[in-house]
């Protein structure tokens, strides 16, 4: 039998609240640290304790990190789910499962490995109070044996995962080694079809899941007022900035905090606090998910229309309403585009990587500023809370742009001082700041009719002067904003659009669609809404164009659909969409590309 | 009372910052006249006056409805924000964490604060936010022609007749429950009362909860309203007379002990309060027995209810820096690029 080296998945199924995410990681880490590029997964329940959960680790020589449909080994930890985890097999994997599950009697062209964990366990861990949390480091233990995991990776993933709690790694290395001696004693270890080889892939690299990155890149953007609501599965970017916040952003004489935190009562105040914040001239910001971004539309309109700078991280969960709360999807991108009652344009960042939901939080800030309005970064489950391999991050050496800010220095701009005036011919106003002595600056801001001046108003000519000059802010923006970014030669017939989490799989999939059916593709990486320029242009030099979208409607499509000048290239697109919940994988996007690209031919020999 | 030491013309006199009564003036009301609230915005204006604050060092917030059009009718000199219905304490709460050097009133009505803003009133309150909140209450939607609110008494009776079946909202009872440290009650048309309380809830320190009868002269001013011009004045019982000594001013040595409670304030200045009702100010229980006794006898009571003046507000309980956050330099705000390796390596 042929070994499969350095790529295949693990996919673990246990019970949440066991603590079954520690020995994942340590599993993780331990084929990281020996070189070999790694992606986690985590598919969990909304739920605390007793639901399945899963758990996958996609071990890929090439660097692939996206979620791979498929499963080589599976490791049964769930009486729950193990019957249909495991008829869910394709033929050829390796199951490791308790002793009292029946894996033969269900699949006999799986290959089964039955482990007496619990006798393993009791010999390994003398407290049983503690068995129940180690347990699940024997199958670490196994797994490291049969697959040639080192000694020296497993003991650095877990002085990782421990820090310095020495007992609980005595503890748990207890457990790898007994789980390592069974694995020994056990015949099929020579034959195992899956090998681990040290590599050098990973040297210098970080793992980290994007709502760390967004959090990080706050925290080096100088992010001062964060508030928010608890809401899967954005929570965690706020435990991570409290995290960083708390170690670098603490004064180190006087302790006292050079930021703040407030856990708002609701998505309605954690937004208020934030235009507060920002109306003051805090750099402010608030995360939060669908649910979260229905609760704020009211208070996003106030900003686009009385032009107060808000960052919202939206991590995206399958709606509508609770929907799927630990789920994945890109199904925000139309609501949040124009997110309130009236006419209202927000712009939206679309990372693509766990890099860019760094980079974008300095880019949000930057761009709230600058044109004074919402901006939303449209992150996902799938990026937001899973672990992917990046370089480390580059320090952020740019000063920070904090836009048109007028101040009592500026007397000969305040002489003829309008809040909402268009003075320099970019739709940018000038704001100033509450403190301001020079009265010709201060102004009094509100969501109700105003004129240039900020004052009230209920004159449809002065309003629409409003509207009009917010259209061409709109303009200015597409060439700040984020552009594309264009993968292939541009020359080739078929164009395929996709963004945020996408990214991974769709560039797994060109691989595939290259190597396995030679066909090459152009891909646009769109990264923000407003769309520049390059997004027409894209259209027009391609026959046909796939979007692909982790939602129903087609959404980012749709939003493409309301461009002027687009009219005539809309036909010649054709939507690959993925809504089940999970993340996106390759096999989808090539099965769907060429499925759709062989449906033409036909079409056209007929 | 903070009366000016001379008898002179407050509209041209400079205060101890150099401003005239004038210039804590505002753009002309667009309110009913007689409107309850314009009487408020002018007590307002005595109070920021007389207490030398620089109006650009106010921030003035509030949300939507009659009420909340008013701090556009005084302090021109300071920056406003006039939010939306029910939102102004999250927006004030946002405001007074960015920039802690500000004095911060907010100005909001019983619609805003009762009904679509009530979570948000209870919150700020919780959260001891530094600023005045000043209701402006008459117990009716003026702006959408005169709906009973959350606030109207239980039998008070519409303009149109109809008659109110709901029990009405106490704000102060409310606010006292949720452990507000500065709790009164009074009415639009009590000058010597109300200047006072301003100047006392604008000098403390946590979130200063002001519920003050204002009644709508075009909706609820009728026969049989329990919030009408005529009803609140046969029915006010002030329970002690209020004066405020600032801080630049010596405190007479010679209040007695047992008409008088003096409260002195952390930054030197005293509220006194000469008793007419047997209440002490300092025993948030006795301030609830006593507006539970009251609303059961029927009894309209004003005047601070409750103080505290050792508030600690939700600044230092969250330990935030001295400086405001929005004028800390970058160094204070962006970590060194030693910081971001250290994260980095405990990533790898």
């Amino acid at each position: 039998m042929s070994v499969k080296v350095n790529d295949f998945s693990i996919h673990v199924a246990t019970v949440n609240g066991s603590g079954s995410q520690s020995s994942n990681n340590v599993l993780m880490r331990s084929i990281f640290r020996m070189g070999i590029p790694v992606s986690g997964k985590n598919l969990f329940p909304s739920n605390i304790q007793g639901l399945p959960t899963w758990f996958t680790i996609r071990v890929n020589k090439d660097g692939w990190a996206a979620r791979k449909a498929e499963t080589e080994i599976l490791v049964c930890m769930n009486d729950q789910t193990y019957v249909e985890d495991v008829k869910a097999l394709k033929p050829g994997s390796v199951v490791l499962h308790h002793e009292h599950m029946s894996v033969p009697a269900l699949r006999k062209d799986v290959t089964s490995i039955s482990i007496p964990f619990s006798k393993i366990i009791s010999e390994a861990c003398p407290d049983p109070r503690l068995r129940k949390l180690a347990v699940n480091m024997v199958y670490v233990g196994v797994l490291a044996e049969f697959l040639g995991i080192t000694d020296e990776g497993l003991e650095l993933a877990m002085a990782q995962q421990f820090k310095t709690k020495q007992k609980v790694i005595d503890l748990n290395r207890a457990a790898i080694v007994a789980g390592r001696k069974f694995a020994k004693e056990h015949s099929e270890v020579a034959s195992f079809p899956f090998k681990v080889e040290p590599m050098n892939k990973t040297q210098g690299k970080i793992l980290i899941e994007g709502n760390a990155a967004c959090a990080l890149g706050s925290v080096f953007s100088g992010c001062t007022v964060v508030s928010w609501y608890p809401i899967t599965p954005s929570s965690s970017v706020i435990d991570y900035f409290t995290e960083y916040a708390e170690k670098y952003r603490v004064d180190p004489v006087s302790k006292q905090k050079n930021f703040a935190i407030v856990q708002a009562e609701d998505e309605l105040s954690a937004m208020g606090m934030v235009l507060g914040a920002s109306w003051m001239g805090a750099r402010a910001m608030t995360s939060t998910s669908g649910p979260g971004i229905s609760l704020i539309a009211e208070f996003t309109g106030l900003g686009y229309f009385a032009e107060i700078p808000a960052v919202v991280y939206d991590i995206q969960r399958v709606g509508p309403s609770t929907g799927l709360p630990t789920r994945t999807s890109q199904a925000d991108v139309l609501f949040a585009a124009i997110l309130s009652h009236g006419d209202t344009k927000n712009i939206c960042l679309y990372p693509g990587s766990v890099l860019e939901c760094y980079e974008f939080a300095a880019k949000a800030f930057d761009t709230a500023e600058r044109f004074q309005t919402p901006v939303f970064v449209l992150s996902d489950l799938d990026i937001g809370m899973n672990f992917y391999m990046a370089d480390p991050f580059p320090y952020l050496e740019a000063p920070l742009d904090r836009g048109k800010v007028l101040t009592d220095k500026d007397t000969e701009k305040l002489a003829t001082y309008g809040r909402y005036a268009d003075v320099d011919g970019d739709g940018i106003p000038y704001r100033t700041l509450p403190g301001m002595k020079d009265r010709r600056g201060v102004f009094f801001t509100r969501g109700s009719g105003h004129n240039e001046k900020a004052a009230y108003t209920e004159s449809g000519v002065e309003y629409k002067n409003v509207m009009d000059r917010l259209l061409k802010k709109w303009e200015t923006a597409k060439s700040f904003v984020p552009a594309p970014i264009l993968t292939g030669s541009g020359k080739n017939r078929i164009g395929v659009i996709a963004y945020g989490s996408s990214n991974e799989p769709m560039m797994e999939s060109i691989h595939q669609l290259k190597t396995e059916a030679a066909l090459e593709v152009d891909y646009l990486r769109i990264r923000a809404y407003p769309f520049s320029n390059d997004v027409k242009k894209f259209l027009e030099n391609h026959d046909v164009i796939y979007v692909v979208e982790q939602n129903r409607d087609a959404q980012l499509l749709s939003l493409i659909k309301m461009e002027k000048g687009y009219e005539s290239l809309l036909s010649k697109t054709e939507s690959i969409l993925h809504y089940s919940g999970l993340p996106l994988d390759a096999r989808y996007i090539t099965n769907h590309v060429l499925e759709l690209e062989s449906n033409k031919q036909k079409k056209r020999i007929a | 009372m903070s009366v000016p030491e001379a008898r002179v013309n407050p509209m041209t006199t400079p205060n101890k910052v150099g401003l005239t009564k004038k210039d804590y003036g505002g753009s002309p009301s667009t309110l009913c006249t007689g409107c309850g609230h314009d009487s408020i915005t002018l007590h307002i204006i005595s109070a920021f006056y007389e207490l030398n604050i620089p109006p650009h060092k106010v921030a003035k917030l509030s949300g939507i409805g009659c009420s909340s059009k008013t701090p556009a009718y005084f302090l021109s000199g300071a920056h406003g924000f006039n939010a939306v219905h029910g939102r102004m304490p999250s927006v004030a709460t946002g405001a007074a964490v960015a920039n802690r050097s500000m004095v911060n009133i907010a100005v909001s009505g019983d619609g805003d604060s009762a009904s679509i803003g009530m979570g948000q009133f209870v919150h700020i309150v919780r959260r001891n936010i530094p600023l005045l909140y000043i209701i402006e209450n008459n117990g009716v939607y003026g702006l959408t022609k005169g709906q009973f609110s959350a606030t109207s008494d239980l039998g008070s009776v519409q303009k149109k007749g109809d008659s109110n079946h709901f029990n009405p909202i106490d704000l102060c009872m409310l606010a006292l429950d949720l452990g507000c440290d500065f709790v009164g009650r009074s009415f639009s048309g009590d000058a010597k009362q109300m200047v006072p309380l301003i100047e006392s809830g604008l000098s403390h320190r946590g979130t200063a909860v002001l519920d003050v009868i204002s009644p709508c002269i075009t909706f609820n001013n009728h026969e049989g309203s329990t919030k009408s011009y005529k009803f609140v004045k046969d029915n006010d019982q002030a329970i002690h007379e209020i004066g405020f000594v600032p801080s630049y001013t010596p405190i007479d040595v010679d209040y007695d002990p047992g008409t008088t409670t003096v409260v002195a304030l952390p930054d030197g200045a005293h509220i006194t309060l000469k008793k007419i009702k047997d209440h002490d100010p300092t025993n948030r229980k006795a301030a609830l027995d006593l507006l539970h006794a009251a609303r059961e006898s029927g009894h309209f009571l004003t005047g601070l209810f409750y103080v505290n003046p050792d508030t600690v507000p939700f600044h230092e309980v969250i330990k935030i820096a001295e400086t405001p956050l929005v004028e800390l330099s970058i160094d204070k705000i962006r970590p060194s690029n030693a910081s971001l390796n250290e994260v980095m390596e405990s990533l790898k």
